[in-house]
């Protein structure tokens, strides 16, 4: 049996502020990973820079921590190398929506059979209280004392739109809840987005815990997440009522079943199988 | 080239883009190289679909030619502009087949040069379509010279096969009704006659596809890469040759090539990815994490000249010390620059074994010219039973097992830490672009940066001992000394024989393990009386290297940055002007 201890870290100093949303996110994703009964040697995460990214340090798994922004296409990558990985992205709103928005928009498409978490704070915390693209229009912010005068965007509403297989939306202050979403979203096949709503003690005055807190409410029994206009319009929900739980399922193909050779076994043991002599009739093409 | 051949004709076909040139080019090497000959093929082209002028130059010889010079003795004019852009360079009586309906033929080129009139677009019309101009000049070419026409209608028929029987049917009847035209009307008044002859037979390919079958033969089993000429028809080639055996992915755009073949090469993969210098300057940033993670990668980066957009279809040697520089922070990297297409070959093999048996980034640098051009290959240079495939220090199971956690980074005499997998079994294996420590866990202490920033940079001295000298040719003394690398070796090794024979002494070095630098650059730099660098960019940006790296200084440099390749007769002009003769 695997046990919450096999996910200790050998990493003691963590560098968030007390406080901090990502603290239950961790705590969220080392219990869905235990409860799932799966090995740390089995699960692969890939980050890439921000508080947030630092997460995989803080738990025992296999672990490439890539640059700004590039999480989705290493993630991808390694997926495709070998699909038996539990491969785990997991970035900031900046990371995912900002820098890495075209690999994001792409990696939906594509639909590669992996967890994309964004743990979403509406703010950039590590380069000190910048908008991010998910800050509310007119959020005062220190470099923008008259407020944000762009809209936010809306991650669940372009996530629908493109067809993503899995959408979600969690909420930081609510542990279970997150563990639960994150079973499914690690049990699904294919392109699982969850994005947490993750309060920052530091630099977001406005979504605080209690904001938040006072707003979400969970989707009911009756909520159909495969019916892309209800859950598109539900997508719009923001304000006073913000929906959380699975927005989102579309069925279809995963990446790796568009590849011949990876129907054989993983790309990782073709690699070890490659014999030069095995591709010596190729060169007659060229008689 | 030396004086001992007897046959050494370059042919030329022009005409606009979208009228099938480089078909025509490619058809017509084949046939040759069938038919017996050597041949080297330049292609010129614009980037355009439709329109412009383009042309493919074929060089045709009884022995191995590596260079095209600007000469011409067989022009092929399918439009109306070819025989005015190429005059200048036809050696007098040339052969110009032409089709008079479309242009009229000048007075003067008329004295000077033979002039075949063809009715190609009467001929293609006849056939079915206006678009078979070309292949009617291609039955027309091989009937006036003599040649073989089986040979042809052979290829023809390999070359349209997935096209159906009709297409072939015509393309067939299109280019015997040029054979016939020209062997009815012109047999015996033409000056050259090449019949088939007997020799061994010779393989024909292009440099970017020997990369790509050399990556296969390596064993890259993941490439991820965004179009961009003059380097798609690599991957393009591995796919037609191996589609099922190799995984590839279109990327949305070049940094998430690189990322994504750092991925799979994390998860133990030999990745690639391919590109021209703009995509490779977005790949900057993945490249210098490739160096931080120690993740071993290839980077096929086909050059064109710059700067920005630059001249998209055409040549030029400008990325080395961009390469050399490349990505942010410091940390190990090798360049190879393919000289040929058997070098090409060997080089990418050579790459992922360097890649894994370091972990570092290998660039394989060519450009434009040397992807682009068809050449005869001896098989036997393609040494398959010869290659190994070297992944460097595992981890044993037994080391995964006991150790609770992974040293992926293990500071190690070398530099090189034994690898493992993720997804193997009981093995935690992390790392960071973050500087880390051994577990690849982020860390801020100086001692463990320098420990690590140490450690990776020890691996250039390790992987010094794996490259090779360079390549040196001709007389000990000499009075003038050559130096090049990459894609220039046909021309300078043709101008260094051309040399020769006009008494002026010359040798060589050729350089293809570009960097690290090998000890014997700066030896041959000392040795020479006069050494000029060739490159094909404005800085000489290999001769800063030679200074910056063996503190010698060459003579000078012969640099062209015209977007076209050195010819031999080019570089024996600039030294002898150099030599006040």
């Amino acid at each position: 049996m695997v046990t919450i201890e096999d996910y200790e870290s050998r990493v003691k100093d963590i560098a968030w502020c007390p406080g901090c949303g990502n603290f239950p996110i961790l705590e969220a994703l080392k219990q869905a990973l235990v409860e799932l009964n799966l090995e740390p040697w089995q699960v692969a995460m890939v980050s890439g820079i921000g508080q947030s990214s630092k997460l995989p340090h803080y738990l025992r798994v296999n672990e490439y921590n890539e640059l700004h922004g590039r999480i989705l296409p290493a993630a991808t990558g390694l997926s495709l190398a070998n699909h038996e990985l539990v491969v785990i992205g997991v970035g900031g709103d900046g990371d995912g929506y900002g820098e890495g928005g075209n690999h994001w928009i792409n990696a939906i498409r594509r639909n590669p059979n992996m967890t994309y978490i964004v743990t979403n704070n509406q703010i950039y915390g590590l380069t000190k209280g910048q908008a991010s693209p998910t800050t509310d229009y007119g959020m005062k912010t220190k470099d923008e004392p008259g407020g944000i005068h762009i809209p936010a965007m809306n991650p669940m509403a372009v996530a629908i739109s493109l067809d993503c297989s899995f959408v979600a939306r969690c909420f930081a202050g609510d542990l279970d809840f997150m563990k639960e979403i994150l079973k499914k979203a690690i049990n699904h096949k294919g392109f699982a987005f969850v994005d947490i709503l993750q309060p920052c003690v530091t630099w977001n005055k406005v979504n605080t815990y209690q904001w938040y807190r006072e707003r979400v409410y969970k989707l009911g029994d009756d909520y159909d997440p495969t019916d892309k206009f209800a859950a598109f319009q539900k997508a719009q929900e923001w304000g006073a009522q913000i929906p959380i739980g699975v927005l989102y399922l579309f069925k279809r193909p995963i990446l790796k079943d568009d590849y011949v050779p990876l129907q054989r076994g993983t790309l990782l043991d073709l690699q070890k199988e490659h014999k030069p002599s095995q591709f010596k009739d190729l060169l007659k093409k060229f008689f | 080239m030396s004086t001992e051949s007897s046959i050494d004709l370059n042919f030329r076909v022009g005409g606009a883009a979208g009228q099938g040139v480089q078909s025509v080019g490619g058809v017509l090497s084949k046939t040759f190289a069938r038919g017996g000959y050597h041949i080297f093929t330049h292609q010129d082209y614009e980037s355009r679909i439709r329109g412009g002028h383009s042309f493919f130059h074929l060089r045709l010889s009884d022995m191995p030619v590596y260079a095209a010079p600007n000469r011409v003795n067989v022009l092929v004019a399918l439009d109306d502009r070819t025989i005015e852009i190429h005059e200048d360079v036809m050696v007098p009586n040339s052969v110009i087949i032409c089709d008079r309906k479309l242009r009229e033929v000048s007075p003067e080129v008329e004295r000077v040069h033979d002039i075949f009139d063809v009715p190609l677009m009467d001929i293609a019309l006849e056939t079915g379509n206006k678009l078979y101009v070309n292949t009617v000049a291609m039955g027309a070419s091989l009937g006036l010279i003599e040649f073989d026409f089986d040979i042809l209608a052979g290829l023809i028929a390999e070359q349209f096969k997935k096209k159906g029987q009709t297409i072939i049917d015509e393309n067939v009847k299109a280019a015997r009704l040029g054979y016939e035209f020209t062997q009815q009307n012109y047999k015996g008044t033409c000056c050259y006659i090449i019949k088939p002859r007997t020799a061994p037979k010779t393989m024909i390919l292009t440099s970017n596809e020997a990369i790509g079958i050399g990556a296969l033969f390596a064993g890259c089993k993941f490439v991820s890469a965004y179009p961009m000429t003059p380097s798609t028809s690599i991957w393009v080639t591995m796919k037609a040759l191996a589609h099922d055996d190799f995984v590839f992915v279109q990327t949305e755009d070049e940094l998430a090539s690189i990322n994504m073949a750092l991925g799979a090469a994390y998860g133990g993969v030999r990745a690639m990815t391919t590109t021209s210098g703009g995509g490779f300057a977005l790949m900057n940033e993945g490249f210098s994490l490739a160096g931080a993670t120690e993740t071993p990668i290839v980077v096929a980066l086909v050059s064109r000249p710059g700067p920005a957009t630059g001249l998209p279809t055409r040549t030029e040697q400008s990325d080395l010390e961009y390469v050399l520089h490349a990505g942010h922070g410091e940390f190990p990297r090798v360049i190879f620059a393919p000289s040929c297409q058997e070098e090409a070959f060997r080089l990418t093999v050579k790459a992922f074994n360097m890649a894994e048996k370091y972990h570092v980034a290998v660039v394989i640098l060519q450009d434009q010219h040397l992807a682009d051009s068809y050449r005869t290959v001896d098989p036997a240079d393609f040494n398959i039973d010869a290659i190994k495939i070297e992944r460097g220090p595992m981890a044993t199971e037994e080391e995964l097992k006991t150790s609770k956690d992974f040293k992926s980074h293990r500071v190690t005499e070398s530099g090189v830490s034994p690898r493992a997998f993720p997804g193997t079994k009981d093995g935690i294996i992390a790392t960071a672009g973050d500087e880390h420590d051994e577990y690849g866990h982020i860390i801020e202490d100086a001692e463990t940066r320098n420990e690590q920033m140490e450690k990776r940079m020890r691996k250039l001295d390790a992987l010094m001992k794996d490259i090779e000298e360079p390549l040196t040719y001709g007389q000990e003394a000499a009075d003038v000394s050559l130096i090049g690398w990459g894609s220039t070796y046909g021309a300078i090794k043709e101008a260094t024989d051309l040399l020769n024979e006009e008494g002026i002494s010359t040798n060589m070095m050729h350089v293809v393990e570009v960097f690290p630098v090998h000890k014997v650059v700066g030896e041959f730099v000392t040795k020479a009386k006069q050494s000029f660098v060739v490159e094909n960019n404005y800085t000489g940006q290999y001769a800063n290297i030679i200074r910056a790296y063996t503190g010698k200084l060459p003579t000078g440099g012969i640099n062209k940055y015209d977007g076209r390749p050195f010819s031999p007769g080019y570089i024996v002009k600039e030294v002898k002007r150099r030599m006040g003769a």
